[in-house]
């Protein structure tokens, strides 16, 4: 499962992001993101960190820059080749976007459904998700009917449920409490440790320095900064062992 | 001989498994609210108007075939005396004339019968004293055309000066026209009716896709292919569509056998030719079927469309 130390996920050459013909909110942003790691996104609220991973899910194009995804030039991609991305990809949104009418359950077996895994190999995963983050007694709930933290944690599911190569998290933890807040961590974590690339947005410092191995990339006013130097020079990738029974795998 | 089974069996399984997994992507049957019923009267009106179609078609070629070599020739002669022996003159050439199938002299009671309702028969009126025409119907091996027509006033020009030869379908010639007028008419409301339902559905679909643009989003974004998502629209208006394509044949079905009964309550043998072959009902069965193919092309082409203008 682990890959090559430098093997490169994403990158970023002197992007721009401008909505309409407003001022850019992201203004050259050039980055590498390598397999396997763990990254942070911070900075202060309107910095452009949802918009900077709008770009790296694929729901919005550059207004200038290159970018590089999977080793394919994501902004010529063809359009018909855009789910077989996506499907790649785990994605926690700021606003959840679950399926109104459909259970915390059926919200959760989505992407597999989407991907046209076979109904027998998706009760049993989608259930012990739902049990890991504590939902396994509201899995016939709907949406509706949930907390927002509940919802938050339905849509965490949601996005890890499918093993991604890479996922992504818009301030995943805003609308639980610290202990869930570690607890869901956990589970980028131990994802993480399967292999896959983890970017989360935050403004929650606390949560940083719960991932000690973690790299952090810093947006400010739409131009990024590299605090620790960690963008240019990677480190080697951390040595603890991958933990599969994390995830009930 | 095993292998065949056991691939039918996982193409079907494998079908099965991608229709309920699908069919949970979007709540089944809410889609569309009223549309089945719009279908319904939609395809009622367009199997009434393609009955009434084919009906009139048929009506039209039972009585041209009927009068296409009938011939009818009178003898318009005011001396009775004269007329009869005109009349009976002309029969004889008529019967030996090549190409004539049958000749009759119409005979004076049935003549009577059809010139009571506007003469009348009140007692002591002298039916001799109007000069009623003797009538020959004739019956030509082929159709009546001009050709044949003048080769029979040639034969009878010495012997029944008096004779007036017309060929029965000239008489018909305006009825015709109407019948042909009428299927026009019923052409025009069908294309008129397809028009509509298309933009029914189109109005259908775009009110679908409004109000499910969340959930449509949500899934392509996790990885959710146009045709897939096209999919899950189409099998929703096909259900709407097949229920109201059905209510829709039964009502037009109802309501064209009821008018037909109507129509043979006249006993009129020209309305009686008008029933409806089993091959016309087979085409008026079809129509349900393309109201539903025509709904479930104009879904996947609307939110195909909707589609492409999203990243
Ligand atoms: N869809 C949009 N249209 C126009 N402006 C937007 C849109 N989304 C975000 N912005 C603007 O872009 C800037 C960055 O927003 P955002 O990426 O949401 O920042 P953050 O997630 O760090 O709070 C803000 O000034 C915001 O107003
Ligand atoms: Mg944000």
């Amino acid at each position: 499962m682990s890959q090559p130390d430098d093997a490169e996920i994403v990158h970023f050459d002197n992007v721009g992001l401008r909505y309409g013909t407003g001022k850019e909110v992201l203004t050259d942003v050039s980055f590498t993101l390598y397999s396997g790691r763990f990254y942070f996104l911070t900075g202060a609220s309107g910095a452009g960190k949802t918009s900077m991973l709008k770009l790296l899910y694929l729901a919005q194009r550059p207004s200038r820059g290159l970018i590089r995804m999977f080793g394919t030039d994501a902004i010529t991609l063809p359009r018909e080749r855009l789910p077989g991305f996506r499907r790649r990809l785990g994605v926690v949104f700021q606003d959840f976007r679950l399926v109104p009418h459909l259970s915390a359950f059926d919200n959760v077996a989505l992407p597999l459904r989407v991907a046209g895994v076979p109904e027998r190999d998706i009760v049993k995963p989608v259930t012990d998700m739902l049990e890991w983050v504590g939902l396994g007694d509201r899995s016939h709930a709907r949406p509706a009917t949930l907390s927002g933290g509940e919802q938050q944690r339905v849509a965490i599911a949601r996005a890890v449920i499918g093993r991604p190569d890479m996922l992504v998290a818009d301030e995943p933890t805003g609308n639980v409490d610290p202990e869930m807040a570690v607890k869901l961590l956990r589970l980028f974590e131990a994802l993480n440790r399967l292999g896959t690339t983890v970017v989360v947005a935050t403004h929650d410092v606390h949560l940083i320095q719960k991932v000690p191995e973690s790299l952090i990339m810093r947006l400010d006013k739409g131009r990024l900064s590299d605090p620790t130097g960690a963008l240019r020079y990677p480190p080697r990738r951390m040595a603890s062992p991958p933990r599969p029974d994390v995830l009930g795998a | 001989m095993s292998i065949l089974p056991a691939i039918n069996n996982a193409l079907g399984a494998d079908w099965r498994e991608r229709t309920s997994a699908e069919s949970r992507l979007l709540p089944q049957g809410k889609l569309s609210g009223p549309m089945p019923w719009v279908i319904a009267i939609m395809i009622g009106l367009t199997v009434v108007a393609t009955a009434s179609g084919l009906a009139l078609r048929n009506t039209a070629r039972a009585a041209r075939a009927d009068v296409a070599g009938g011939v009818t020739v009178q003898i318009v002669h005011g001396a009775p005396r004269e007329r009869d022996r005109q009349a009976n003159a002309a029969l004889a050439a008529l019967k030996s004339a090549p190409g004539v199938a049958e000749a009759r002299l119409v005979p004076q009671k049935e003549l009577d019968a059809l010139v009571e309702p506007w003469l009348g028969t009140t007692a002591g009126d002298d039916v001799n004293a109007l000069p009623v025409p003797a009538l020959i119907d004739v019956r030509l091996s082929g159709s009546a055309d001009a050709n044949r027509l003048g080769a029979l006033r040639q034969a009878l020009r010495g012997k029944a000066p008096a004779a007036r030869i017309d060929a029965q379908a000239s008489w018909l010639a305006p009825v015709f026209e109407a019948v042909h007028a009428l299927q026009w008419l019923a052409g025009g409301l069908i294309a008129l009716l397809a028009f509509a339902t298309i933009a029914t559905v189109l109005l259908a679909s775009r009110n679908a896709l409004g109000n499910h643009r969340g959930t449509i989003e949500i899934v392509h974004m996790l990885g959710g292919t146009d045709a897939q998502i096209a999919r899950i629209f189409q099998r929703s208006m096909a259900v709407d569509a097949a229920a109201g394509g059905i209510g829709g044949l039964l009502l037009g079905v109802v309501v064209t056998s009821l008018l037909g009964r109507q129509f043979a309550a006249l006993g009129s043998g020209m309305m009686a030719a008008g029933g409806l072959a089993w091959s016309d009902w087979l085409a008026i069965c079809c129509i349900p079927v393309g109201g539903v193919l025509l709904a479930v092309l104009t879904a996947r082409l609307t939110v195909l469309s909707a589609l492409r203008r999203m990243l």
